[in-house]
C-alpha cells in the first residue's frame, strides 16, 4: 500500500515537471502505458492473496483514475500554453511566398484565344491554312491581280521561285486566302475563323511589324446579309472591350468585299471626344470587313446569286494593344520576359 | 488629298458645320483624316505693306523693314528672311500673337526683343510660322491686292480636310468628286463650274496640228487644244491660292491652270510650248529601246519600250501620264500653247512610274483607272481658263483622237439583290433619289428592276453590288439594322493537331515555362549551327526573293536556334532561371509544292536554379530540371511518353533522351552542347527539347479509366539493389511495377562510387504492395517480393542490397 501511495507521488511529481506535449506522453507510457508502472500492478493483482486483492485493487484502480485525470489537465494546460507561445511569436506574414517556375501564355496567344472563344460562341470553328501561300489564294482568288493599286499597301515577302515553276509564292500578306481554301472544301453553310500569322514587307516602328496575327471571320449562307455582318462583328467586338463599348461601321474598299467596311470601336479613354491615343478622332479602328464579293464566291463555285456572305479581319497585335495600353508593337517579338511575365 | 472647305463652296453648298461634315464623309467611306483650321490662331496677325528695307547696323544677313499696317505709325521690325522686299504685302504678327516657332514648328508666343542691338516689337512671318506649310526660308508674300491692315485670317483663314483615299476612287482626288459626295450626304445640289469658251483664232485646232496614237491599248483617247497669244505670267491671287490650299506650289499661270483643272476634275493634263513640238504635231508610241529624255524635275530618263511617251515628229516630249519633258516646256517666254488632255492604261502609268521611281500627281490620278470622257470635261475647262486668265486666243475646236469610244456603263439592278445584300428593301424613292444625288442615271422597270447609269467620274460602280453599296453609303451604314445570325450551324471542324497543340500549351505554362513568340526568318549559317548539313540538304530552306535584311532572308527549318537566341537574351537580363519554349511552324521544302508547315514544339531551360523567393543560387540546373518540367507537361496535356537514352545533333552525347510513342520518335530533350551553346554565347548549362505535335496524336491517352482504390491496407517495403550502371533505371522499376500485388514503385535514392565496385551503381526503391481483394499477410508479402528479386538477378543481373521492412 505504501509503494503505492509512494508510486502515486513520484508520477504526480514527474507530471508537473513534464512541460510540452513529447514529455507528457514520455510520462503516460512510463505510468499509464502498456508496460507502465501503474498497470503493471493491475496486472500483478492476481498474484496476491484474495483478501489483499480486492483493496490493492480498488486503490490501484483509483490512483490509475487520478492520474489520467491530472494527465488530461496537464495536456490542456501544455497545448494552451503552445498556442499562447504561436501566438505571441507571430511571423511576418508580408514575406513572399516560396516561389515555382511561373510561365504564361503570350499575351498574343490569350488574345486570339479569348477572340477564337468568343467566335466559338457565335458558332464560328477555327480552320487555320499555310502561311508560305501561292500567289493566287492571297491575290488573284482575293481581286488583286498583279497590277492592283491594293497590293501598294501589301508588300510581300516573295519566295525565290524555282526555275521549273510558274507559280509564284509568298508569305501571306493576310489571312484571306484561306477563306478560299476553306471554299474550295466546302459548300455552305460557312462559318469560320482563320488565326494566324501573316508577313508585310514593312519597315517596323511602334505600330508597324512585319511579323502580326490576324483572325479572319467569314459566314456564308442563303440570307445572309449586311445585317446579319452588323450584327456578329457588334456583338464580336463588345464580347472583346464590354458591353456598353459604341461600334461604328464606316464604308471603305478592300478588293474581296462589296459593300466593304471598316469597324471602329469608341475610344476607351476619352469616351469619343477625342484624345492622344485615338489621335483626336475619338474612334479606334479594328477591323476590315464586308460582304463577300460575289466573284469571290463564283471563284470556289459557289452559286452568287443563291448565296450570299460576310467577312472580316482583324489584326490581334492591334486588339491586345488596345486591351493592355501597350503603345509599341514590337514589345511582342522581343521575348523580353520582363515584358511577357505581365499578361 | 487636301480639300480647301473655301474652294469646295464654290461647287456645292456646304450645310454643315465642318466636324459634321468631316463625320457624314468618313461614314460613307470618304475618309477625313485630319482637319486643319487654318488661321485658328492667327489673332493678332495683319496685313502690312513693306514701305522699307535697310540693312541692319549690326548683321549683315538681317535687315530691318518698315511696314504701313494700316495705322498711322509704320512700324520697324528686325528680318532676317532673303526675299523680302519694297512694296511686298505681307503678314504682321504683332507681340501677343500666338505663332509657331520659325526653327522648331513647335506653339509659341510672339513676345518683343532685342535682336543684335535694334528693338523688334512684331515680325515679318513666314509659311511655317503661320502652320501654313514647312517653308520657313523666305517670308509669306501675299497677291498684290490684299488689303492692308485687314486681319490675315479673311484672307488666308480656310478649313482644309486631308482625306485619305482608297485605291478604287479617283474621283476623291478632286474637288468636284468631294462636291459629288458632300451632295448626296447633305442633300444638295452641285454646280459644275463654266466650261463654255470663244474660239477666236482663224484656224481649226486640226489645221494648226495632228495627234497619232499608235498603241490604242495604252492611250484610249487623246484630246489636243491649241492656244496662241497666251502672255505666261504669275497666276491671278485667287489661282495661286487655290494651288496653295491643296499643297501645290504655284508656277506660271499655264502651267497653273493645268494643275488647278486636274484638282478640280481630276484629269490630269499637260501643256506643251507649241513652237517646240517637232513637225508641230503628237504621236502617242512606245518608247524605244535606248531613247532618253530629260523630264521636268532635270532627271535625264532612259526610257524602254514598256513605257508610253508622247513624242513630236522626232523625239519624246513627255512621258504620258507621268511627267512632262524639258524640251517643250512652257516658259515666259511661250506664245501658243498646246494642251494635252488624254486617256491612258492604268497598269502602263502604274508598271512607268514605278520602273522610273517616279509618283506624280499625274500618274497617281491615272493608275486609278479614268473615263476617257474626262477628258473632254477638263479639256474644255482649261481652254476657257487659258483665255480668260493668260489672254490667248483658241483655234477651233478640239483635236480628239479617240479610237474606239467607251460607253456609259449600264447596271441592272433588282430590289431582290438589294434586300438580299442589305437585309432591307428601300423604297423607289429611296433608290433613285440616292443615286441622282450622286450624279447616277437611274431608271424604275417595274416591277423590280433599276437601270442604273454611272457617272463618268464613278469608273469604280460596274456590277449591280457596286450600285447596293453607293445605296448603302447614302442611306448610312449607320442606319442599317444589326441582326445576329440565325440559320444552320456547319458541322464541326475537327483538327486533333490543333487541340493537342494548345493543350500542350496550356500544359507546358502549367509546367513553369513562358511561352514566345519568334520570328521565322533566319540564316542558312543559324540553321546549320543547331542542324546537321544533311537536314539542310533534304529540305533545302526556303529563301526570301526580297529580304529586309540578310539576317532574315530564310524561312527556319528549325525552332531551336529562337529558343537559344531568346534563353541568350533573357539570361543577359535576368539571374534565374529562364524557361521559355514555342509553338510555330518549321517550313521544310518540298519538291513540288508548298512547304510542309510543320508543328513543333521547342523549348528549353537555361541559367541557375532558383530559391525560395525566385533569387537565384549557385547551383546549376541538370537534366533532370528539364527532364521533371517536361514530364509535367506530359502528364497534364495528357501523352504518354518514353525517355530513352538516344543522340541528337546539337546534343551533348551521354544527356540525350528521345521521347518514344510506341516505337515511334516524336521528340528529343538533352542538354545542348557546350559549343553550341557558346555559339549563341550562353555560358551555363542549357537543355532543350523539341516535339513534333502531329507524331504525338497516337500517344494520347484518350480518356482515363476509373480504377478503385483498394480498401485493404499496404505494405511499404524498400528494395535496394546492385545494379550495372549501364542499365537503365526505367527497367528496373518497370520490372517491380509488373507484378500484380505492387501498386506503386518511387526510387528514392542513387548512389555510384566507392566502395560500390567499378561499373555499379545501387537503386532504392519504396515498394507499395497492395491487393484489391483482401488484406496481404506477412507471407504474402515475402512470397511477391521474392518473385520481384529473383525476376531482377536472372533478368537484370540486380543484386540485393539488403532490405528493411
Ligand atoms: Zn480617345
Amino acid at each position: 500500500m505504501a509503494d503505492l501511495e509512494a508510486l502515486r507521488s513520484r508520477a504526480l511529481i514527474e507530471l508537473s515537471a513534464a512541460g510540452d506535449a513529447a514529455a507528457l506522453d514520455a510520462w503516460r507510457l512510463a505510468y499509464l502505458g502498456r508496460q507502465g508502472a501503474v498497470t503493471r500492478v493491475l496486472r500483478g493483482l492476481g498474484e496476491l492473496p484474495a483478501e489483499e486483492r480486492r483493496a490493492v485493487g480498488a486503490m490501484a484502480n483509483a490512483m490509475r483514475a487520478d492520474l489520467e485525470g491530472a494527465l488530461a489537465q496537464r495536456q490542456t494546460e501544455a497545448e494552451n500554453a503552445a498556442i499562447a507561445q504561436m501566438e505571441a511569436g507571430g511571423i511576418d506574414v508580408t514575406l513572399p511566398g516560396r516561389e515555382g517556375l511561373v510561365g504564361r501564355l503570350h499575351p498574343i496567344t490569350q488574345t486570339l484565344r479569348e477572340m477564337l472563344a468568343a467566335l466559338g460562341a457565335m458558332g464560328f470553328q477555327v480552320a487555320e491554312g499555310p502561311e508560305v501561300e501561292w500567289e493566287y489564294y492571297n491575290f488573284d482568288a482575293l481581286r488583286i491581280p498583279w497590277y492592283h493599286p491594293s497590293r501598294d499597301s501589301q508588300d510581300t515577302f516573295w519566295l525565290e521561285q524555282k526555275p521549273e515553276s510558274e507559280k509564284r509564292v509568298l508569305l501571306r500578306t493576310q489571312t484571306s486566302p484561306n477563306q478560299i481554301r476553306f471554299m474550295e472544301k466546302n459548300q455552305p453553310p460557312v462559318r469560320v475563323a482563320v488565326p494566324g500569322r501573316v508577313y508585310r514587307f514593312e519597315a517596323t516602328d511602334a505600330t508597324h511589324e512585319w511579323m502580326f496575327h490576324q483572325v479572319e471571320l467569314l459566314a456564308v449562307d442563303e440570307g445572309i446579309s449586311f445585317k446579319h455582318m452588323k450584327g456578329t462583328l457588334t456583338q464580336f467586338a463588345r464580347a472583346l472591350f464590354g458591353q456598353d463599348r459604341e461600334v461604328r461601321f464606316r464604308c471603305h474598299y478592300f478588293p474581296f468585299v462589296e459593300p466593304g467596311a471598316e469597324v471602329d470601336i469608341q475610344c476607351g479613354l476619352c469616351g469619343g471626344a477625342g484624345c492622344r491615343s485615338c489621335g483626336g478622332e475619338g474612334w479606334l479602328e479594328i477591323a476590315g470587313a464586308g460582304m463577300v464579293h460575289r466573284e469571290i464566291l463564283e471563284n470556289v463555285g459557289y452559286d452568287a446569286d443563291r448565296y450570299t456572305g460576310f467577312a472580316a479581319g482583324f489584326g490581334v497585335e492591334r486588339i491586345a494593344m488596345l486591351r493592355h495600353g501597350i503603345d509599341d508593337i514590337r514589345n511582342f517579338y522581343a521575348n523580353d520576359l520582363r515584358f511577357l511575365r505581365q499578361f | 488629298m487636301q480639300v480647301s472647305l473655301k474652294w469646295l463652296s464654290e461647287y456645292v453648298p456646304l450645310t454643315l458645320p465642318a466636324k459634321e461634315l468631316a463625320e457624314r464623309l468618313t461614314l460613307a467611306g470618304v475618309k477625313v483624316e485630319k482637319i486643319i483650321s487654318q488661321g485658328e490662331g492667327w489673332d493678332g496677325v495683319r496685313i502690312g505693306e513693306v514701305l522699307e528695307v535697310e540693312q541692319h547696323p549690326k548683321a549683315d544677313r538681317l535687315s530691318l523693314v518698315t511696314v504701313d499696317v494700316g495705322e498711322e505709325e509704320s512700324r520697324t521690325v528686325v528680318c532676317g528672311a532673303p526675299n523680302v522686299a519694297i512694296g511686298q504685302k505681307i503678314a504682321f504678327a504683332s507681340v501677343g500673337a500666338h505663332l509657331r516657332d520659325g526653327h522648331t514648328g513647335e506653339p509659341a508666343v510672339l513676345k518683343a526683343a532685342v535682336i543684335r542691338g535694334v528693338e523688334s516689337a512684331g515680325m515679318v512671318c513666314s509659311e511655317r510660322e503661320l502652320g501654313l506649310s514647312e517653308a520657313h526660308e523666305g517670308i509669306l508674300v501675299l497677291p498684290e491686292d490684299a488689303p492692308v491692315g485687314s486681319a490675315l485670317q479673311d484672307v488666308l483663314g480656310d478649313t482644309i480636310f486631308e482625306l485619305e483615299v482608297t485605291p478604287n476612287r479617283p474621283d476623291h482626288l478632286s474637288m468636284l468628286g468631294v462636291a459629288w459626295e458632300v451632295a448626296a450626304q447633305t442633300r444638295v445640289k452641285v454646280k459644275e463650274p463654266e466650261r463654255v469658251y470663244q474660239e477666236a483664232a482663224a484656224s481649226t485646232a486640226a489645221q494648226r496640228t495632228s495627234v497619232t496614237i499608235e498603241d490604242k491599248e495604252l492611250c484610249p483617247r487623246y484630246l489636243a487644244g491649241i492656244v496662241e497669244r497666251v502672255k505666261v505670267g504669275p497666276s491671278p491671287e485667287w489661282l495661286q491660292a487655290r494651288l496653295l490650299a491643296a499643297g501645290m506650289r504655284p508656277i506660271n499661270n499655264i502651267v497653273d491652270i493645268t494643275n488647278f483643272v486636274m484638282l478640280e476634275t481630276g484629269q490630269p493634263l499637260h501643256a506643251f510650248d507649241f513652237r517646240k513640238l517637232g513637225g508641230q504635231r503628237i504621236v502617242v508610241r512606245r518608247a524605244k529601246a535606248g531613247e532618253r529624255m530629260r523630264t521636268l524635275d532635270g532627271a535625264d530618263r532612259e526610257l524602254t519600250p514598256e513605257m508610253l511617251v508622247i513624242a513630236d515628229a522626232t523625239k519624246p516630249v513627255a512621258v504620258a501620264g507621268v511627267m512632262g519633258g524639258s524640251d517643250a516646256e512652257v516658259t515666259s517666254a511661250t506664245t501658243t500653247i498646246l494642251l494635252e488632255a488624254a486617256n491612258f492604261n492604268p497598269i502602263s502609268i502604274r508598271g512607268t512610274s514605278s520602273a522610273l521611281s517616279l509618283r506624280t500627281e499625274a500618274s497617281i490620278r491615272f493608275e486609278k483607272g479614268l473615263h476617257p470622257e474626262l477628258a473632254s470635261v477638263a479639256a474644255r475647262r482649261a481652254m476657257k481658263l487659258f483665255i480668260e486668265i493668260a489672254g490667248g486666243r483658241a483655234a477651233k475646236g478640239l483635236v480628239d483622237a479617240y479610237p474606239a469610244k467607251r460607253s456609259d456603263t449600264r447596271v441592272v439592278v433588282t430590289r431582290r439583290r438589294i434586300e438580299q445584300v442589305l437585309g432591307s428593301d428601300l423604297s423607289t424613292t429611296q433608290v433613285r433619289a440616292a443615286l441622282t444625288e450622286l450624279g447616277f442615271g437611274c431608271r424604275w422597270v417595274p416591277p423590280d428592276r433599276y437601270v442604273v447609269r454611272a457617272p463618268y467620274w464613278r469608273t469604280d460602280v460596274n456590277i449591280a453590288d457596286d450600285v447596293v453599296e453607293e445605296l448603302a453609303r447614302v442611306v448610312g451604314y449607320d442606319r442599317i439594322e444589326a441582326e445576329s445570325l440565325a440559320g444552320a450551324v456547319p458541322p464541326p471542324i475537327h483538327d486533333p493537331v490543333r487541340d493537342l497543340r494548345e493543350s500542350f500549351k496550356d500544359a507546358a505554362t502549367a509546367a513553369g515555362l513562358q511561352e514566345v513568340i519568334t520570328y521565322p526568318l533566319t540564316t542558312t549559317e543559324v540553321l546549320l549551327a543547331v542542324e546537321p548539313a544533311g537536314a539542310l540538304e533534304v529540305h533545302p530552306p526556303l529563301r526570301l526573293e526580297n529580304p529586309m535584311s540578310s539576317e532574315q532572308s530564310v524561312m527556319r527549318t528549325s525552332l531551336r536556334a529562337s529558343i537559344l537566341q531568346t534563353i541568350a537574351s533573357n539570361l543577359r537580363r535576368a539571374r534565374g532561371t529562364v524557361a521559355v519554349f514555342e509553338s510555330a511552324r518549321a517550313y521544310l521544302s518540298t519538291p513540288d509544292d508548298l512547304p510542309d508547315e510543320r508543328q513543333l514544339i521547342v523549348g528549353g531551360v537555361g541559367g541557375v536554379r532558383q530559391g525560395r523567393w525566385g533569387e537565384p543560387t549557385g547551383e546549376a540546373l541538370d537534366f533532370y530540371d528539364a527532364k521533371g518540367i517536361l514530364e509535367e507537361v506530359f502528364e497534364r496535356a495528357g501523352v504518354e511518353l518514353a525517355f530513352r537514352s538516344g543522340e541528337e545533333y546539337g546534343l551533348l552525347r551521354g544527356r540525350t533522351a528521345e521521347l518514344v510513342a510506341g516505337e515511334e520518335r516524336v521528340g528529343v530533350l538533352g542538354q545542348v552542347h557546350p559549343q553550341l551553346a557558346s555559339r549563341f554565347e550562353i555560358d551555363g548549362d542549357v537543355f532543350l527539347f523539341e516535339l513534333n505535335v502531329a507524331k504525338l496524336l497516337p500517344a494520347r491517352k484518350m480518356e482515363t479509366r476509373y480504377r478503385p482504390q483498394s480498401r485493404f491496407p499496404a505494405v511499404t517495403q524498400d528494395i535496394a539493389l546492385l545494379v550495372d550502371a549501364a542499365v537503365a533505371a526505367s527497367r528496373v522499376q518497370e520490372l517491380i511495377a509488373s507484378s500484380n500485388l505492387v501498386a506503386e514503385v518511387r526510387l528514392f535514392d542513387v548512389f555510384e562510387g566507392p566502395p560500390l565496385p567499378e561499373g555499379k551503381r545501387s537503386l532504392a526503391f519504396a515498394v507499395h504492395f497492395q491487393s484489391n481483394e483482401k488484406t496481404l499477410t506477412d507471407a504474402d508479402v515475402a512470397s511477391a517480393r521474392e518473385r520481384i528479386v529473383r525476376r531482377l538477378q536472372h533478368e537484370l543481373g540486380a543484386e540485393l542490397r539488403g532490405s528493411q521492412a
